[in-house]
């Protein structure tokens, strides 16, 4: 089966802690990783011996794996590993205060208009007791439809079963090095199941419910989407997510029955000392139709490749990503379909920003197994470069092993040209106006697609960081 | 008011960076509420002048002045320009995907209003609309990309719709109307002459190669240049004349100059 093959995908997603306030600190956190600690973490969440075992062999994995000499520079990774923390006690979060909150993060929440409660949930100071009521409330809306939507921990406590049966099967331990680590260390996230037939009309926002829980480091993620049934989960938001880590590695697992509907979008922006890893992958059944919709700002290095796994007929994989590679920022992301039924469908679309000494690459996969007759893949990736320093490449691999299969592959590379800045100055907006202007038509395809109030900070966001303003 | 709408003296540019001006002494002067033909052979600097007046940044003025309403522009930023009162319509417009004509006209006209004031949004699709009845487009247009995948036609009836929006002090027209069928050329020349009438202190600069245009939009004056400098100022008859006898005349008089 296509999915066990080790196909690496690295990405980076937010970061949830996981933890409930109430947690009392069961031990004193230690920098680095060791089987002590993996036991510790196991532990102090309480969890049944099975998977004890996973992350304990988790570990054995990621020890033995090379760490990744593609994608983006990570030759200082290994230091930084030494020195993070893989587990902090729940205390270690409240001892943040809003006055530890650096200068420019918090005039960047000034500048989106984030209110005060929320600007502190954001930078992971104090809860944010509004968005907890409207979790709750529409979590009511969502459990008489038969809907889970709990943290990942809660998930695994209270649904056992469905949990077991579906946990690791889509991006297996072996997969790649950082989903071995997020396997054996892996705290926060959610755990996601839509009965069959049920759609689900308001997007499940993890925003609510993380910051009701506070975030994590080593997020995983479940999502069951049962045949025939539809739902949007949206997580993340656009205001920078403030962290003293430098590391995020998380793992997303999706799977999307027969005739069912999904829908992920992240837009995610991290401080500019973060190596941003994550693995996300969808498996998707015959008929059914996955979509990943993927914003990537800030970060120092983003390696993330959503994935659908084409495994049913007729299935239908779409990924639409976005990056924006500011000064001394690297965004190596794309997107990966594997082609392993008749008639199933793809398109991938990517498009990248790079300004200043910022570099944005494209990889993708796009694979089609013998047997999948008449598949049909379209990729397209476009780059805009702000200006001469900027940096783009791409990277697309093409694997056909079936000679009825139909690929499009298209990629351009544009510079915002003197004469479209001179168009619009010659109408009287100013040079930062222009190029903003050219900038946001250049990702509208992507914001388009986009709820209306993440379209508009999406916007906002990106026009800030052209200023150099944003932390 | 006593100063011309647009007054250029001994104007010489060239392409920055290069050597050889390609004005070389421009001198010409436009009265509020006049129409102005410039007429030349291709490569006599018609266009470099449309670009030169809006500030295109790729020229560099090595002598003279440009006067609008009496201010020297040479110091300012097209952006300046535009919200002073100037406006070029492109012979090749630029292509912007993903910025639909309405939020970039929108933006256009919020651009001119003081800092923090923007115009009534019911007010400016009315203003909207209007023009674009005017110059018989569909209203579905407003809502595609600017110039993205347009016609020829297309990209110059939207040249004249932004300047209908705008309203500007002066308009320089460069080669509205080549590339137009005989209907799209009617459409055009009548939403200039709208303009016209609906603002008697307009000023038009229209550039062309032919004298087609000038059947429909009636000048008060015809300059011909030559070699990037005004060879010939005449009425509306130096058209015809032109016409008739082409460019060879003058640029053997200019030739031997």
């Amino acid at each position: 089966m296509p999915q066990n093959e080790t196909i690496t995908g690295l990405g980076l997603d937010e970061y949830k802690y996981g933890f409930v306030t109430e947690d009392k600190p069961v031990f004193k956190a230690v920098p680095g990783l060791s089987s002590d600690i993996v036991r510790q973490i196991s532990r102090h969440k309480e969890e049944p011996e099975w998977m004890l075992d996973f992350r304990l062999k988790a570990l054995e994995v990621y020890y033995s794996k090379p760490m990744p000499k593609w994608g983006g520079d990570l030759s200082k990774l290994e230091d930084t590993l030494d020195e993070i923390y893989f587990y902090l006690k729940p205390q270690d979060q409240m001892e943040r205060s809003w006055d530890d909150v650096p200068r420019e993060i918090k005039d960047t929440f000034e500048k989106l208009g984030i209110p005060e409660a929320e600007r502190k949930a954001l930078a992971g100071v104090g809860a944010q007791y509004e968005s907890e009521m409207v979790y709750h409330s529409l979590k009511e809306q969502w459990e008489e439809q038969g809907v889970i939507f709990e943290s990942i921990e809660d998930g695994l406590a209270k649904h056992p079963q469905l949990f077991r049966q579906y946990f690791s099967t889509v991006v297996p331990t072996h997969d790649n090095k950082f989903a071995a680590l997020n396997s054996a260390v892996w705290s926060g996230g959610s755990f996601v199941h839509i009965p069959k037939g049920v759609k689900v009309e308001i997007p499940l926002q993890a925003y609510f419910r993380v910051n009701a829980e506070r975030m994590g480091q080593f997020e995983r993620t479940l999502i069951i989407c049962e045949e025939g049934a539809e739902a949007h989960y949206i997580e993340g938001c656009t205001a920078p997510v403030y962290s003293t880590d430098s590391f995020h590695s998380g793992v997303i697992e999706i799977v999307v029955k027969k005739g069912a509907r999904f829908r992920y979008t992240t837009i995610q922006n991290w401080s500019n000392n973060m190596y941003n890893l994550v693995t996300q992958r969808a498996l998707v059944h015959e008929e059914a139709k996955m979509e990943w919709l993927d914003g990537n700002l800030g970060s120092k290095l983003t390696m993330k490749y959503p994935s659908c796994f084409l495994v049913g007929e007729r299935a239908h994989g779409e990924i639409l990503s976005i990056a924006y590679a500011g000064d001394g920022q690297h965004q190596d992301t794309g997107g990966k379909v594997i082609h392993a039924a008749p008639n199933t469908t793809s398109q991938i679309t990517s498009k990248s920003i790079s300004k200043g000494l910022g570099r944005s690459s494209y990889r993708g996969l796009c694979k089609v197994y013998d047997g999948a007759v008449g598949a049909k893949s379209n990729v397209e990736c476009d780059a805009l470069l702000l200006d001469e320093r900027s940096r783009t490449d791409t990277y697309p691999y093409i694997e056909i092993d079936e000679n009825t299969a139909s690929i499009g592959h298209e990629a351009t590379v544009s510079k915002v040209g003197d004469e479209q800045l001179f168009y619009l100055m010659s109408r009287g907006l100013d040079e930062a106006e222009a190029m903003a202007m050219i900038v946001r038509g250049f990702i509208e395809p992507v914001a388009k697609e986009l709820p209306l109030e993440y379209a508009i900070e999406l916007n906002r966001l990106i026009e800030l960081e052209m200023e150099g303003s944003v932390g | 008011m006593s100063e011309p709408l647009l007054s250029i003296r001994g104007l010489r540019a060239k392409v920055g960076g290069e050597d050889g001006e390609i004005l070389r002494g421009v001198d010409l002067d436009l009265e509020r509420g006049e129409v102005h033909a410039l007429m030349g052979p291709n490569g006599s600097g018609k266009s470099t002048l449309a670009k030169v007046i809006a500030g295109h940044p790729a020229y560099e003025v090595t002598a003279g002045e440009i006067l609008f309403e009496g201010e020297d522009v040479l110091e300012l930023e097209p952006d300046e320009r535009s919200r002073a009162g100037i406006f070029l319509a492109f012979q090749y417009p630029a292509e912007i995907p993903g910025v639909s004509i309405a939020n970039f006209l929108r933006t256009a006209v919020n651009a001119r209003l003081d800092e923090g004031e923007e115009m009534d949004v019911f007010g400016f699709q009315r203003t909207l609309t209007e023009k674009m009845e005017m110059l018989k487009m569909d209203p579905g247009f407003a809502a595609r990309y600017v110039n993205d995948g347009f016609s020829g036609g297309e990209k110059k009836r939207n040249e004249i719709l932004q300047m209908a929006v705008l309203r500007p002090a002066l308009g320089v027209l460069d080669e509205t109307d080549s590339g137009l069928d005989i209907d799209a050329l009617k459409i055009v020349a009548r939403g200039v002459n709208r303009l016209s009438e609906a603002d008697e202190a307009l000023g038009v600069l229209l550039i062309t190669h032919y004298k087609r245009i000038l059947n429909y939009i009636e000048p008060d004056t015809v300059h011909v240049m030559v070699a990037g400098r005004i060879a010939e100022s005449g009425g509306a008859s130096l058209a015809d004349k032109l016409e008739a006898e082409g460019y060879d005349w003058l640029q053997q008089a200019a030739a031997t100059v």
